[in-house]
């Protein structure tokens, strides 16, 4: 089973969830556990993981052989990225706005296009706490997350659990991450910006045709409006977490809320059934 | 001059929005944008009246037409992106780049232009505001921020304001390098967690790659002083600023759920806090 832990607004406690949900269930059954937020991954700094696997991630971007070119200027008309302008003389190739489509190679009439590889992030796995983590990251300076988010979930293993922290928000990274999953846990806090973010997350899962469940941070803060939203909408409230000192503190360390207080990992073994429940309730 | 402020944070939910509400009431003379176009909150606390709506097309989506399409597999072949199985085109996945379009032997591939999210403008009564939605599973991000920064620009420079303020959306990818490409100044809101010193030091990378000024606000400093201290000697080592360092107090959230910017909720130490920001982000302009 494919679980994603997504939010909508940034900073709700998706890296907390995925991180204490894959280690209450780790001595059970085998869990993976995907860092996707791959502009910010923050999954590693709570599990100190030993990594022994490092490769690069890359897109093909164009190469001119000039000696082939006629500046013909079919390659600038073909890219809808403008990623290339031809000129008289000269041609003059942009690979920060390229996205390695690889239609101006192809249909280069001369030939004259050639592609390399062009690195935009790291991907590392490794063992932590008896979990497998696969951690993502986009070079900085870097603008597409796609690829290397794709790049991560090639790595998903239908053996095993798989938890994916996913990055806020509700555009292609986000798309990119949540679809193909069995479920989609969102979370949230109790707050106008909680609740607004919620919505489009919402908007985006039922789109997706993705079961999902909410869970609510930092519960005890703000207003009940999240909480009327969910009752309305139908949509389960399967876990809450209390605005606490203890919890926000142990996060800053970077410990876990199941390691830093032990109790939780029943909390979050319940968490783990109700998702299959519901998973396994929308296939049948 | 008029000058250009982003507020970004590359960890999200350290507090970017509650900022640049605060900052719109201190601030006189400005415009305000929204640049987090994908998960846009600033409008919850500033409460604006629209304007104008317009809409925002962008990009194209392949389609195929079944009755042309002789099922030859070229274009599920050929497209990098994996957007075409089973002679279907998979909009999520489809980048737009009209390879398909172009080899199709059969001309049985259309490129068809798409829309992507809504962009306004907006009074509120500290001013005007431009904001957008991008539309869910949606690309172009980064376009889409460009156009409410050059809005935000007109109507800065009709008006004759001082500032544009601007809040950025969380990471570090498109729609931030869009964000903060040729602006004065950042401010990146952090908070003393392990997280959000990573993902402080990648935010602070990319600001460096764009030779984007930089100034640092720490936020709920109290929740982990040892951590507010690192970061206050890492922000040193780069010779940063530390404009200020807001406490960890409930009054925040209080004064978002009256929907109203901290800084006209109450007059503690948090809105102190804030005030000492403006007063650094001003001199460290007018340095510049």
């Amino acid at each position: 089973m494919i679980i994603a832990v997504a939010s909508g607004k940034g900073g709700t406690g998706k890296t907390l969830v995925a991180t204490s949900l894959a280690l209450s269930l780790a001595n059970r059954i085998p869990v993976q556990l995907l860092d996707c937020d791959v502009e910010e991954p923050n999954a590693y700094i709570f599990l100190n993981p030993s990594f022994n696997h490092k490769e690069t991630v890359s897109i093909p971007i164009p190469q001119l052989d000039e000696k082939k070119c006629t500046y013909c200027g079919n390659c600038a008309e073909v890219c809808v990225y403008n990623a290339i302008a031809v000129f008289p003389k000269h041609v003059l190739i942009f690979p920060e706005l390229c996205h390695g489509c690889g239609a101006c190679s192809y249909l280069c009439p001369e030939d004259a296009l050639f592609e390399i590889n062009k690195e935009t992030g790291i991907l590392e796995t490794g063992q932590a706490k008896g979990i497998e983590l696969i951690h993502g990251e986009l070079t900085i300076g870097e603008a597409m997350a796609p690829p290397v988010i794709k790049e991560v979930k090639r790595h998903i293993s239908r053996e095993k659990l798989t938890i994916i922290d996913v990055a806020p928000g509700t555009s292609c990274p986000v798309v990119e991450t949540v679809k193909g999953s069995d479920f989609c846990l969102l979370v949230t806090e109790p707050t106008p910006f909680g609740l607004n973010d919620l919505a489009l997350a919402v908007d985006m899962v039922s789109k997706l045709n993705i079961p999902y469940g909410v869970i609510i941070n930092r519960d005890g803060v703000g207003d009940s409006k999240v909480e009327e939203y969910c009752r309305k909408e139908g949509i389960p409230i399967l876990l809450r977490i209390p605005l606490d000192i203890e919890i926000a503190r142990l996060y800053s360390r970077g410990v876990t809320l199941v390691e830093g207080i032990p109790q939780w990992q029943e909390a979050f073994l319940r968490l783990y059934n109700d998702i299959e429940q519901i998973a396994h309730q929308t296939k049948g | 001059m008029m000058k250009e402020i982003v507020v970004i944070s590359g960890k999200g939910g350290t507090g970017k929005t509650t900022i640049v509400a605060s900052l719109a009431v201190l601030v006189k003379s400005k415009v305000m944008v929204d640049c987090d176009v994908d998960a846009a909150d600033l409008f919850l606390l500033l409460q604006p009246v629209t304007q104008e709506r317009q809409e925002f097309w962008s990009g194209y989506k392949a389609v195929i037409d079944k009755d042309k399409c002789t099922q030859c597999g070229l274009c599920q072949d050929l497209c990098r992106f994996d957007a075409i199985n089973d002679f279907q085109v998979d909009i999520i996945s489809c980048e737009g780049c009209g390879f398909c379009y172009r080899v199709c032997p059969e001309e049985a591939i259309t490129m068809q232009e798409n829309l992507s999210g809504s962009w306004f403008t907006s009074d509120t009564r500290y001013g005007p505001l431009v904001h957008a939605r991008l539309g869910i599973a949606q690309e172009n991000s980064g376009k889409l921020v460009s156009m409410v920064r050059q809005q935000a620009k007109s109507i800065a420079e009709k008006q004759e304001v001082d500032y544009i303020l601007s809040d950025g959306p969380p990471g570090i990818g498109c729609p931030v390098i869009s964000s903060i490409s040729g602006v004065n100044l950042a401010v990146i809101v952090t908070e003393p967690t392990l997280s959000g010193i990573h993902d402080l030091d990648r935010a602070i990378s990319v600001c460096q790659h764009f030779n984007v000024p930089v100034i640092v606000c720490i936020n709920k400093y109290d929740l982990n002083e040892d951590n507010s201290h690192q970061i206050d000697n890492y922000c040193y080592s780069q010779r940063i600023e530390v404009a200020s360092k807001i406490p960890f107090d409930n009054v925040v959230t209080e004064a978002l759920v009256q929907g109203l910017p901290v800084v006209e909720y109450s007059n503690n130490s948090v809105t102190q806090q804030i005030k000492k920001l403006w007063l650094s982000i001003i001199g460290l302009l007018e340095n510049k």
